[in-house]
């Protein structure tokens, strides 16, 4: 094993060497994570144990094929033997591997068991994935928010050809961060609203698909407070790789600090939504308001410009919904469209939001219906749903 | 190819000539020659795919195409190199060789053999017209999991569906026929025991083939209904269950796995007693081997969807299973190995070729085995080291299965030589890139880049730059080969009828080029 051990320290080195052109102080992973649970400790030993075994198979296998083609080529060896079969050896070739299976399955059980027992666990969020972004909700707590990608389209789209990415968090940043207190079993539920997707994090070895109708379970409980970062592991479509995932893990202090706050936050919410509700908002404020609002949640599909990409993603120049009856146009934005990356957006955002999208969309781009939405109107909407 | 057959007018072989032959031809090595250029043809195609693919990834940040066609590329470039690529170019190697291996003057059903060709191109033209439709091509990957596919698929999802039992319907009267030939048609004396292990794996594979081609159009229909019809049957909010989508899938997609590398096995153990001057290494073994290998390829298919969230006894059951297919498999490579132990070995570009396939094909094993423990698997699963280790299996093994072929029975085609000289150029400069591509995949997925992304983190920067610079290389290498292989059409040098020393066989008691129409009286087989 010391060989073994020399080569782990020798090829970090190595790699280093080769790449350390582009990589700068980066240190460069190549490697599955260690992570931060005894779960993904576990996994990785495991992983290890299996690239050695095939490590030192391939050794002994390629070892004597090159040692055949050099000894037995046929300028050293110009004559042949003739056998062709020995039922011992045959045998034994059989039995080898099997053996050898049985022993990485032993541990792999152990740790498998351990992964899907989700009982006793103290806290538990719920998660559901949508095209193209994360909601969680504390079940205990009654606590949800929505999580978006931080990274600006700015930084992403280099059509120009001008500058590049540089942020060490390019694509893994989000808005709102999943909290959780260290040293506590958490239990995720994972479902997803319109087509599947999967929620991973491999700092801790959890990888669950996310699927719409059904509910999955897993687990995890971290001992080591910090930062750790994933992203979604199953197409789900346009935005697949750009819905990535933050967990925050605190000492519990700080979690029931942030809990509180987030009831703050949410009775400040609610108390500006009902404010903004009940006033009538100018054709200005409406029409600035919209187009913040549109560019954040609505330009991934529509685009910033409103050209979208039919069919699949319909334009709002010339569309029946955008110059036609307000009513429609209310519906589907608060209702979405089933079946279609069309969500409900009604939950998501408060009604002075979607009355200022509403707003901007039947008057931005040469529209010009000059339809006014006000937060009431929204709300009667919602009423008569 | 016209110019090579025009040449041997004294074999007196009536065929029409021009387009006509071609279009109504039942001969089974026209089919056979058609297959392999129609394959190379989607090679190409599914192979700028990859390039659109590898350029975008070069660099961390959007720079070349939109993540909406980005997916298009990934779903045409699966589905045209398992469906265009590596399936029709077993499929021409089957008709070209099966009925001279087993001296059969053509396939059985040689009717059913044109038309089985010729539904190919309408197929693909169906595929790939859907990237000039309003919304694009398919974009849900060549897994085309429910519901994107379903209810949020492109409208030219249609024209994919109906593509697919197009391919299946192709690939089942093909597999009908190969069956039908090397049961009715084998040359008296040669018992199934004494075939040729080309034929025997091919036999395999054709099995195979029928019993999931109609699984596969059975998910397709369903998709279908579920989009048209009001079905639901992977739809959650109707009583159905998008999960049953992907166990119907991969109840075709593993064995699919087997149908694309039985044939190349075939091929390696062809090869490799030829240059080792020696027979196969445990004849029997390897027949048993293979046919364990294609029925427990029916009862691990759930590996593909260890996170989807399944009980832990399917989780266990689908593990075991997995790993039980490494012992087989492990039997088959140590059989080639010994086949070359104290052989009087020769390294002409046909062995180099089936070397590398039994090494590299070996490490996409290896990265099978660690994909196959379901608890690493979750780590693994959905990044790019499963995308390394399904590119082992297919590119190092059964595109270099296929061009092992190619070099090896070309001179038998064609009657003449290629450049060894070339052919081996091409050969070291292909496994160099190969491998500069596919590699680095391995870290950039344990690091935690998941597969099917327009971009990615800064992290994983460096492999993929590496990987899109061994990209552009290896299609480079793809010119040198059809250069060698045209050259060889157009040879001057002739080839005898044994053309390599080593070689055994019915195949090589034919004068090079095989006649058009050949053992029209069956040899005799001791």
């Amino acid at each position: 094993m010391a060989f073994f051990h020399k080569i782990r320290t020798a090829l970090p080195v190595l790699l280093a060497l080769l790449f350390s052109a582009s990589v700068g102080a980066e240190e460069l992973q190549y490697n599955m994570r260690e992570g931060v649970t005894e779960i993904s400790q576990g996994v990785y030993d495991l992983h290890m144990l299996v690239t050695w075994i095939c490590v030192g198979i391939g050794v002994v296998v390629f070892g004597a094929m090159f040692y055949a083609m050099f000894a037995h080529r046929r300028s050293k060896n110009p004559e042949p033997a003739k056998f062709s079969h020995n039922t011992l050896v045959e045998v034994v070739w059989t039995a080898i591997p099997f053996l050898i299976l049985v022993v990485l399955a032993v541990p792999a059980v152990r740790l498998l068991v351990a992964m899907e027992d989700t009982s006793e666990s103290e806290v538990t969020v719920q998660i559901t994935g949508y095209q193209w972004k994360w909601h969680y909700k504390y079940l205990d707590q009654d606590i949800e928010f929505f999580s978006n990608l931080a990274t600006p389209r700015s930084e992403i789209e280099h059509y120009e050809g001008e500058g590049k990415p540089s942020d060490p968090n390019y694509l893994l940043d989000v808005d709102n961060r999943v909290v959780l207190p260290v040293g506590k079993k958490i239990r995720f539920l994972i479902t997803a609203d319109d087509v599947l997707h999967a929620w991973w994090i491999p700092d801790f070895a959890v990888k669950k698909d996310a699927i719409p109708g059904f509910i999955n379970e897993a687990w995890t409980k971290v001992d080591e407070p910090g930062i750790y970062r994933g992203q979604c592991a199953e197409l789900c479509g346009k935005d697949h790789g750009f819905m990535p995932i933050v967990v925050e893990v605190v000492s519990e202090e700080d979690f029931d600090a942030w809990i509180q706050s987030k009831y703050d936050e949410q009775a400040e919410a609610e108390r500006l939504a009902a404010e903004a509700a009940s006033k009538s908002w100018s054709k200005e404020d409406l029409m600035s308001q919209g187009e913040q609002a549109y560019n954040t949640y609505c330009a991934a599909c529509h685009k910033v410009d409103g050209t979208g990409t039919p069919p699949v993603f319909p334009g709002m120049i010339d569309s029946p919904i955008t110059t036609g009856p307000v009513e429609a146009h209310i519906s589907i934005v608060v209702n979405g469209k089933a079946g279609t990356a069309m969500q409900a957006f009604g939950a998501q955002l408060t009604d002075a939001e979607l009355a200022a999208i509403i707003t901007y969309e039947r008057n931005a781009w040469g529209i010009d219906t000059g339809d006014l939405v006000q937060p009431a109107d929204i709300a009667a909407f919602k009423a008569g749903n | 190819m016209s110019a090579v057959i025009e040449e041997h007018h004294d074999h007196h072989d009536h065929k029409p000539t021009g387009l006509t032959r071609w279009l109504f031809t039942t001969n089974h090595k026209d089919i056979g020659t058609l297959y392999l250029w129609f394959s190379f043809a989607m090679f190409v195609i599914g192979g700028l795919f990859a390039m659109v693919i590898r350029l975008e990834l070069f660099q961390p940040g959007l720079q070349f195409v939109e993540p909406e066609f980005f997916n298009q590329m990934t779903t045409l470039h699966g589905l045209v190199m398992v469906f265009g690529a590596v399936m029709p170019a077993t499929v021409g190697l089957a008709n070209w060789m099966i009925p001279i291996m087993i001296g059969a003057p053509d396939m059985a059903l040689p009717r059913m053999n044109n038309w089985s060709f010729w539904i190919l191109p309408f197929a693909f033209t169906l595929l790939l017209s859907s990237l000039f439709m309003e919304g694009g091509a398919p974009n849900f990957g060549w897994t085309f999991y429910a519901p994107l596919s379903t209810t949020f698929g492109p409208p030219s999802t249609d024209f994919f569906i109906f593509g697919v039992h197009l391919m299946g319907i192709s690939s089942i009267m093909g597999s009908i026929n190969v069956i039908v030939t090397v049961f009715n048609m084998r040359a008296p004396g040669m018992t199934l025991m004494k075939m040729p292990m080309f034929v025997w794996t091919w036999l395999i594979t054709a099995f195979l083939l029928i019993m999931v081609m109609p699984v596969l159009a059975g998910a397709v229909t369903m998709m279908l209904t579920d989009r048209h019809f009001g079905t639901s049957f992977f739809d959650a909010a109707g009583g159905g269950d998008p999960v049953m989508f992907q166990h119907i899938f991969w109840f075709f997609g593993h064995p699919e796995v087997y149908i694309m590398i039985l044939p190349a096995f075939g091929i390696a153990s062809q090869i490799i007693p030829t240059f080792s001057r020696k027979p196969l290494f445990g004849y029997a073994s390897m027949v048993y081997a293979t046919a364990a290998i294609a029925l427990l390829s029916f009862v691990v298919w759930a590996h593909h969807m260890f996170t989807v969230g399944m009980p832990l006894a399917g989780e266990l059951f689908f593990m075991f299973a997995t790993l039980l297919i490494a012992v087989p498999t492990g039997v088959k490579v140590f059989n080639w190995v010994a086949t070359m132990w104290k052989g009087s070995i020769t390294f002409e570009t046909p062995m180099l070729y089936a070397l590398a396939f039994v090494i590299l094909f070996t490490i996409g094993g290896f990265s099978g085995v660690m994909l196959a423990m379901t608890p690493v698997d979750f780590q693994y699963h959905d990044t790019y080291f499963v995308v390394a280790h399904f590119h082992y299996v297919l590119f190092p093994g059964a595109i270099f299965g296929t061009m092992a072929a190619v070099y090896y029975w070309l001179p038998k085609w064609t009657g003449n030589l290629y450049n060894e000289r070339w052919a081996k150029i091409q050969f070291w400069l292909q496994i160099f890139f190969v491998n500069l591509t596919f590699f680095p995949m391995h870290f950039s997925g344990l690091a935690g880049m998941p597969r099917r992304i327009p971009d990615y983190n800064l992290a994983f920067a460096d492999f993929n730059m590496i990987s899109s610079i061994g990209a552009f290389g290896l299609a480079l290498t793809q010119i040198i080969f059809i250069a060698v292989v045209i050259g060889c059409i157009r040879g001057k040098r002739k080839a005898t009828a044994q053309v390599w020393e080593g070689a055994q066989g019915l195949e090589w008691t034919l004068p090079s080029p095989a006649p058009y129409h050949s053992f029209t009286t069956p040899p005799k087989v001791d």
